[in-house]
């Protein structure tokens, strides 16, 4: 069965070229326009989220927490998308249980090449 | 189109409606400096510019956005006050970004000038303020105790990789990093499981295993190292070169990897077995232990999902309501013209099944109209945009003219919510802007004129949206000067547009200004008072099958009300027939429909007019306004139709009935008959034009 990955970013252009990009590979894809999107169609099988930090309603971080005080999303690989301004950020982020990250502005290639690292 | 124009497409439709935000936030930070909501908002709309800019190519967009962006960091941070002179010129930053995506779009040369000029001046705010903020720490070197570069020959490392014990709460897969370690070249790899603790100490969600790899590759150390590139804070790791494969004696270098499995030989087949079945009998212990788990956790969810379905059902439109998809309008168009077509096919249905009269035909016929009826209302439900998105727009136009023209005027909206159709919208726009100019120019007056008068300084121009029936009505009142009749009254005479005797109400000498060439402007400004303008307002309101009405007292204001239909698509007719020919009147205009005997005629055939109820109200007939031969039959009907407040009677042969109406635009030849404003086709698939009443009534009057 495909793997199922959600990508979550307010940018709806950078969410059209992730999904575009793992959908190409072979993935499901889920879109959601922020944290809190996210957390309301995190259901069923995902096995992977590639998230930006900076959103409204609920942040990257905050996300990221929730995520993983689910019991059935805590082991899944999460993927933050950082901007080389955002170094605390990504610090932040780590803690609060982001397994990897990809610096914006990156290309499919990098992105397929994280993702397939991660998903097993 | 290719991906990379998909993607590129997709971000300029996402950075207008970023920039709209953009605009909309800075005018509400201006309102209130304060409100870290907004800062957050503002800087979030640049992040996402600069980010999602510089993943699709706008390297321009994006180094310059990077600029504003760090300004407002510093605004976020609390280390700088939002100034107005940090908002003008983040204003006109925001306007260079929409000339910089103009310059994408078109592939026109971009002024850097303009660029440079914006930075210096953002840099030299940013310089003022509070240098609070320290240098970026450095990237930290990763230590080189080996070559960075990528030998050529195959080196041969010992990798030791003992990851925290936390590492899965990471999502990481350390089993993974090691496979994809060993998958780089030829390689071992032994297993640490003296860590383990007992089976009653054991937390099956830590990671108690190390690995030792032994790997013989020529991709380089930093390959190796980018391998763990993701927990290579979160874990012991140290790579060294144990064989670097420059030997001249291949055979010695053969050897000593000999001497070093020798060392260890004896427990490397055994130690590896033994290593591969624990690693089962842990994944079966985890199992285990999670099975016990698995219960609870199903448990758990069950109850997490049950309160979260009665929270979501709570909830649900709140958090519904963020998600939408973005369709290309085209697409929505062709929706709307196969409605349109479906529409016309089921009223032929409806026509044919009439004739036939076979019951259950007529059951079917009637499901398919309800049916066209609902998806044509929701298809051009979808069409419908929130008027809110021009007003954003003005907010604008007011701050920027009123500081031109050094009034103080605020801008106070409502009804942003009320919605229009998108071309409707579109075409409103400059209209309306107009309108602004208009009240701002000349019915605003200056704060010293003002305060003379006993008004407040500043003052206030209302915009508003509302629904009325089919209708949308959008007021501008300004609370201002207002207009006085008896100057427009005169200027119309001197202009030639009234006879000096013509006794007119005081709203129709408001309605003077609506002619062409009509300007009561002292002096004529940048901003209006060229003398075109309200007549140009007037007939692209009248194209969208609007009105405009004006209602004005002196020394207190003005307020213009434009009324306009929800759609131009389609819409429900009465029609008509006259001789051979049909004709549809909009629904929405006609009030009732009486008879009209060929005797009743006699006593009023020169005055036209009949008598409803008491009321005089008079008639045109439509047999003689479009010179149609034949006899009028002896009773004939008189369709009633409102318009802007006045009644006249159409005299038709006969009504036919409702009709759902497509709007088909007439071809260009026949765009300038007066009386007419578009045709349809009907059931039996022949057309009938549809009238233009405001028109006809306007040409009975004359």
């Amino acid at each position: 069965m495909a793997k199922t990955i959600m990508t979550v970013d307010d940018s709806a252009s950078v969410r059209q070229m992730v999904s575009f990009t793992l959908k190409k590979e072979g993935f499901e894809v889920i879109e959601a326009s922020d944290g809190k999107d996210a957390l309301t169609k995190l259901k069923g099988s995902v096995d992977m989220i590639v998230t930006d930090l900076n959103m409204p309603n609920m942040d990257g971080i905050e996300l990221i927490k929730n995520v993983r005080a689910n019991a059935s999303y805590k082991f899944i690989p999460i993927i933050m998308l950082t901007t080389e301004s955002q170094a605390s950020k990504k610090q932040e982020g780590k803690s609060a249980g982001a397994t990897g990250w990809i610096v914006k502005p990156f290309k499919p290639e990098q992105l397929t090449a994280v993702v397939h690292k991660l998903i097993k | 189109m290719s991906i990379e124009d998909m993607n590129r497409k997709a971000f300029m439709e996402e950075a207008q409606d970023l920039l709209a935000e953009l605009e909309t936030g800075l005018l509400e930070l201006e309102e209130q400096p304060d409100d870290s909501d907004c800062i957050d908002r503002v800087f979030r709309c640049m992040h996402t510019i600069k980010g999602s800019g510089a993943m699709f190519g706008f390297d321009d967009i994006a180094a310059f956005t990077h600029d504003v962006e760090n300004v407002f960091d510093l605004v976020r941070n609390n280390a700088m006050a939002v100034s107005k002179e940090l908002l003008d010129l983040t204003l006109s930053s925001r306007d260079h970004i929409v000339y910089l995506l103009e310059c994408a779009k078109s592939d026109a040369p971009v002024d850097l000038e303009r660029s440079r000029e914006l930075t210096t001046k953002l840099k030299a705010l940013a310089a003022g303020a509070d240098q609070a903020e320290d240098a970026q720490p450095a990237e930290e070197e990763s230590s080189g105790d080996y070559d960075t570069q990528a030998p050529d020959q195959d080196v041969t490392y010992r990798v030791r990789f003992k990851p925290n014990t936390e590492i899965f709460r990471y999502g990481a897969n350390p089993a993974a990093l090691v496979e994809e370690l060993t998958a780089m070249g030829a390689s071992m790899a032994f297993v640490h499981l003296e860590d383990l603790p007992g089976l009653e100490e054991l937390d099956p969600e830590s990671c108690h295993v190390w690995w030792d790899v032994v790997l013989t590759t020529n991709a380089g150390p930093e390959a190796i190292r980018e391998v763990f590139m993701f927990v290579e804070d979160d874990c012991d790791l140290s790579i060294k070169v144990v064989d670097r494969g420059t030997g001249l004696d291949d055979d010695t270098s053969y050897k000593r990897i000999g001497e070093i499995l020798l060392e260890r030989g004896d427990l490397n087949p055994e130690d590896l077995e033994k290593v591969l079945s624990e690693q089962k009998q842990l994944g079966e212990l985890l199992t285990d232990a999670g099975l016990v788990k698995k219960q609870a956790v199903e448990s758990a969810l069950a109850e997490q999902n049950a309160v979260r379905k009665i929270r979501e059902s709570r909830s649900a439109p709140a958090v519904e309501a963020a998600t939408s998809i973005r369709v290309a309008a085209d697409k929505l168009d062709y929706l709307v013209d196969l409605v349109g077509e479906l529409v016309i096919v089921q009223a032929q249905i409806s026509q044919v099944v009439h004739e036939q009269n076979d019951p259950s035909m007529v059951l079917l016929a009637e499901e398919l109209e309800r049916l066209s009826d609902d998806l044509r209302d929701s298809t051009l439900g979808i069409r419908m945009l929130p008027i809110g998105t021009t007003f954003s727009k003005f907010r604008r136009l007011v701050r920027d003219l009123s500081s031109d023209l050094g009034k103080e005027i605020e801008l106070v909206t409502r009804g942003a919510e009320t919605e229009l159709d998108k071309t409707v919208i579109e075409r409103l726009g400059d209209p309306l802007v107009h309108l602004l100019r208009n009240s701002i120019d000349h019915g605003i007056e200056t704060p010293d004129e003002r305060t003379a008068n006993g008004k407040k300084g500043a003052g206030e121009i209302l915009l508003s949206a509302e629904h009325s029936g089919g209708d949308v009505l959008i007021q501008i009142r300004d609370d201002g000067k207002g207009m006085d009749p008896e100057v427009i009254r005169a200027k119309g005479v001197e202009r030639g547009l009234i006879s000096p005797e013509a006794e007119l109400t005081d709203k129709e000498i408001f309605g003077l200004i609506f002619q062409p060439g009509f300007s009561t402007a002292q002096s004529v400004t940048s901003v209006s008072g060229r003398g075109v303008g309200m007549d140009v307002v007037k007939r692209s309101i009248d194209s969208l099958r609007g009105s405009v009405d004006i209602d004005s007292a002196l020394g207190l204001g003005t307020t213009i009300t434009v009324k306009l239909p929800l759609t131009l698509a389609i819409i429900d007719g009465l029609q008509i027939c006259v001789e051979n020919e049909y004709y549809v009147i909009p629904l929405s205009l006609v009030e009732e429909c009486v008879e009209l005997l060929a005797k009743e005629e006699e006593g009023g055939k020169e005055q036209r007019i009949i008598n409803l109820r008491g009321e005089i109200v008079p008639y045109l007939r439509l047999r003689e306004f479009f010179a149609l031969d034949g006899k009028a039959p002896p009773i004939e009907q008189v369709v009633v139709v409102g318009v802007q407040g006045g009644r006249m009677g159409i005299v038709v042969d006969n009504v036919i009935g409702e009709h759902q109406t497509v709007i088909k635009s007439l071809g260009r030849v026949y765009r300038d008959v007066e009386g007419i404003s578009g045709a349809t086709i009907k059931g039996d698939g022949t057309m009938a034009l549809i009238l233009d009443v405001p028109k006809l009534l306007q040409l009975a009057a004359g």
